[in-house]
Parts: C-alpha cells; sequence; structure tokens
C-alpha cells in the first residue's frame, strides 16, 4: 500500500494507506502506487484521484495551488486549498 | 473620609468591573485553546515545505539569475517592516510589545542609514503613526477577520511580493509575537524577503535514489517562494493569535486579581466607617443620658 497524506496549511487533511493515487501535475498526470521513484512535482489546480483498493471507484479531490512529492515514506501532497 | 454611600457605590462598581474582566479572562482562555490547536495544526505543512525547499535549495545555486525572491535585489538599502498586531486591546502589553520592537529595528536601520518604511497588519499596530507619521507604506485592513485563514495571509504575502517586485523595497521584515506560554510571548523580527533558507533542516531523504524533478528544481523553487512566504506570514498570524489570547487572559488575570484586592480594601474602609458612625451615635446617646 502507498502511504499518502494530503496537507494544507491549515490543518494535516489525509494521511492514509491507499492503493494508488492520480496526481495532476504540470507536465501531465501521472499515477502513484507504491514504490514508485523519488519525484518533486508542480501541480495544476485540478482532482485528485484517490484508489484504495485496485478495483474500487476513485475518490477525487479538488486541489489549488499543489506541489507533490513521492520519497520513500510514500506521496506528501502540499495544496494551498482543498475542496 | 468617604462617605458610606461613596464607598458603597465604589464597590459596586468595581465589583462588575471584576465581573467583566473575569468574563474576559474565561473567554480569552477559550480562545487561546482554539488558536493553538490551529497554530498545531498548521505545523505539518510549514515543517514539509522547509525540507522540500532545504533540499531545493542546497541543489540550486544562488546566482544573478536566480529569482529575485531568493536572491535579493543586490542592494540593501530599503526595509520594509511589517507589523502584524491584533485589532483589539486590552492585552497587556501584547501590542505595544511588538511595536517597540519594530520600532527599535526601524531605528536602527535609519541610524545605519537606511530608508525604513512599514507595512501595517492589524489595527493596533497603527500606533507606529506616531513616531513615523509619514513612513506607512500600507495599512492592511483586517479587522473583518475572526480567525485567520491562510487566504489571508495570502493576501497580505501578496501585497508584499507585488511591492517587492515593484522595487518599493530590498528586505522585509516581518514583526510578531511568538508564543511560548499564556505568560511569556516574545516579540520577534524575522526576515522574509529575500527568503532566507534554513540549510540546517533536514532534507527530504530520498533512500538514495535520485530524485526527479518536474519541470525542473529552478522552476519549482521559482513556484515555492511566494508560498513560504505566504505560509511565514500565515505562521506569524497564527502565533500572534495565540500570544495574543495568551497575553489578554494573563492580564485580564491580573485585573481579576487586583479587583478582589481592591474590593477588600473598600470593605474594611466602608466598615470601618460603619462602625464609627455607630460608636459616634452611641457616645451621642450616652453623654446625653448621662447630662440629665
Amino acid at each position: 500500500m502507498l502511504h499518502f497524506e494530503l496537507v494544507t496549511p491549515e490543518k494535516l487533511v489525509r494521511s492514509e494507506a491507499v492503493h494508488m493515487v492520480v496526481v495532476p501535475g504540470t507536465e501531465g498526470d501521472f499515477g502513484v502506487l507504491e514504490g514508485h521513484a523519488p519525484v518533486m512535482s508542480t501541480i495544476r489546480d485540478g482532482a485528485l484521484s484517490v484508489y484504495r483498493t485496485p478495483d474500487s471507484a476513485p475518490e477525487t479531490i479538488t486541489i489549488e495551488g499543489g506541489f507533490a512529492e513521492v520519497s520513500a515514506r510514500g506521496l506528501t501532497v502540499l495544496a494551498e486549498r482543498v475542496a | 473620609m468617604a462617605s458610606l454611600k461613596a464607598l458603597k457605590i465604589r464597590i459596586g462598581s468595581v465589583k462588575s468591573t471584576q465581573k467583566i474582566t473575569k468574563a474576559m479572562k474565561m473567554v480569552a482562555a477559550a480562545k487561546l485553546r482554539r488558536a493553538q490547536e490551529a497554530a498545531v495544526a498548521g505545523r505539518p505543512y510549514a515543517e514539509r515545505l522547509e525540507q522540500v525547499m532545504a533540499s531545493l535549495a542546497s541543489k540550486v545555486s544562488v546566482s544573478e539569475s536566480s529569482p529575485k525572491l531568493l536572491a535579493g535585489t543586490g542592494r540593501d538599502q530599503v526595509h520594509l517592516l511589517i507589523i502584524a498586531t491584533s485589532e483589539r486591546g486590552l492585552a497587556g502589553a501584547f501590542n505595544s510589545n511588538i511595536v517597540r520592537a519594530a520600532r527599535r529595528k526601524a531605528e536602527e536601520l535609519e541610524a545605519a542609514g537606511k530608508t525604513v518604511k512599514f507595512y501595517v497588519a492589524g489595527k493596533k499596530g497603527r500606533v507606529i503613526r506616531r513616531f513615523f507619521p509619514t513612513q506607512i507604506a500600507a495599512d492592511h485592513e483586517m479587522s473583518h477577520i475572526k480567525t485567520v485563514s491562510f487566504t489571508d495571509a495570502r493576501a497580505i504575502a501578496d501585497d508584499v511580493i507585488a511591492r517587492f517586485e515593484a522595487g518599493e523595497f530590498d528586505v522585509a521584515h516581518l514583526f510578531y509575537a511568538k508564543f511560548q506560554s499564556a505568560l511569556v510571548q516574545t516579540p520577534v523580527g524575522n526576515q522574509i524577503i529575500p527568503v532566507a533558507i534554513d540549510t540546517n533542516a533536514a532534507p527530504v531523504s530520498d533512500g538514495g535514489a535520485a530524485v526527479e524533478y518536474e519541470p525542473d528544481e529552478e522552476t519549482i523553487l521559482a513556484d515555492l517562494l511566494p508560498r513560504n512566504v505566504a505560509i511565514q506570514v500565515f505562521r506569524a498570524l497564527l502565533e500572534n493569535a495565540a500570544s495574543e489570547q495568551g497575553s489578554r487572559m494573563t492580564a485580564m488575570d491580573n485585573a481579576t486579581r487586583n479587583a478582589g484586592d481592591m474590593i477588600k480594601r473598600l470593605s474594611i474602609q466602608y466598615n470601618r466607617a460603619r462602625q464609627a458612625a455607630i460608636t459616634t451615635e452611641l457616645v451621642e446617646i450616652i453623654s446625653g443620658a448621662e447630662a440629665l
């Protein structure tokens, strides 16, 4: 499972284990699974798709002003605003 | 000695003042808890952003072409002092401490031949006008804000950055009160522009693998720099909110205690006066009876 964290300046919105997250990067969407290579990317305003299990329907979270970081610890998304 | 009636009125008035200060103290205590929670909730974002900035900064060399927010304008002449205070008074020395810290810095800078401008955020910072009447660059209206949100901080940061880009100043300092405990709040002044990156912050561990950057380090850094200014302003506002309530709580606790002491003193005075009046009356009756 992938450790996924969504943080805004006001609070830690999410911190959970998920299957996959599709991130709307500035240079194109990318899906992050467990064991993804380390990446730092800016994000365009849009929706994150969170897949809890391989076959569940995605949950979308709209974010603004974001930045994503994939490291050995998992995926961390810093967003200015979460709708 | 004051008459019995006057004393009684006085005691009544001090008692009602005490009720108000007591209520204010309790309100401040409740608000303080909330403000502290908000400050704690904001920590993860700031920590992560700092880590990311640190690991980016270690990869990017500062040069002429670096973003101005990082490299500065190359000059050190005009300083902007941002004074973040509260909207309300009756919070002990909270506001005056912040203003005093800013004033000291301004005097120091002026003595060194620099130009100083002020950016006032919060109504109580306006007293700086008394000392530097012609140097207020802006007065940011905050009276409609009940609890600070990131959007409010962003508005201040955007305004300040726009002024920076327009060349209005070279260096910006932010003054606020750091919350240490309900009893202790220290006024501090931090430089926020050019962005001072804390290279001591532990960089993100990349597990030995090379980190891929999208688009590239410089672009990400340029994107994150204004955000870093906004987050610093936001953290200052949060700290200020907690400090304000802490300071008010302490001030109102003192006021309640002082009112209690005053009531005690006035009651003794009142009882003495009453007894004296009774004694005089008795003496009059007795001497009257003896005279017969």
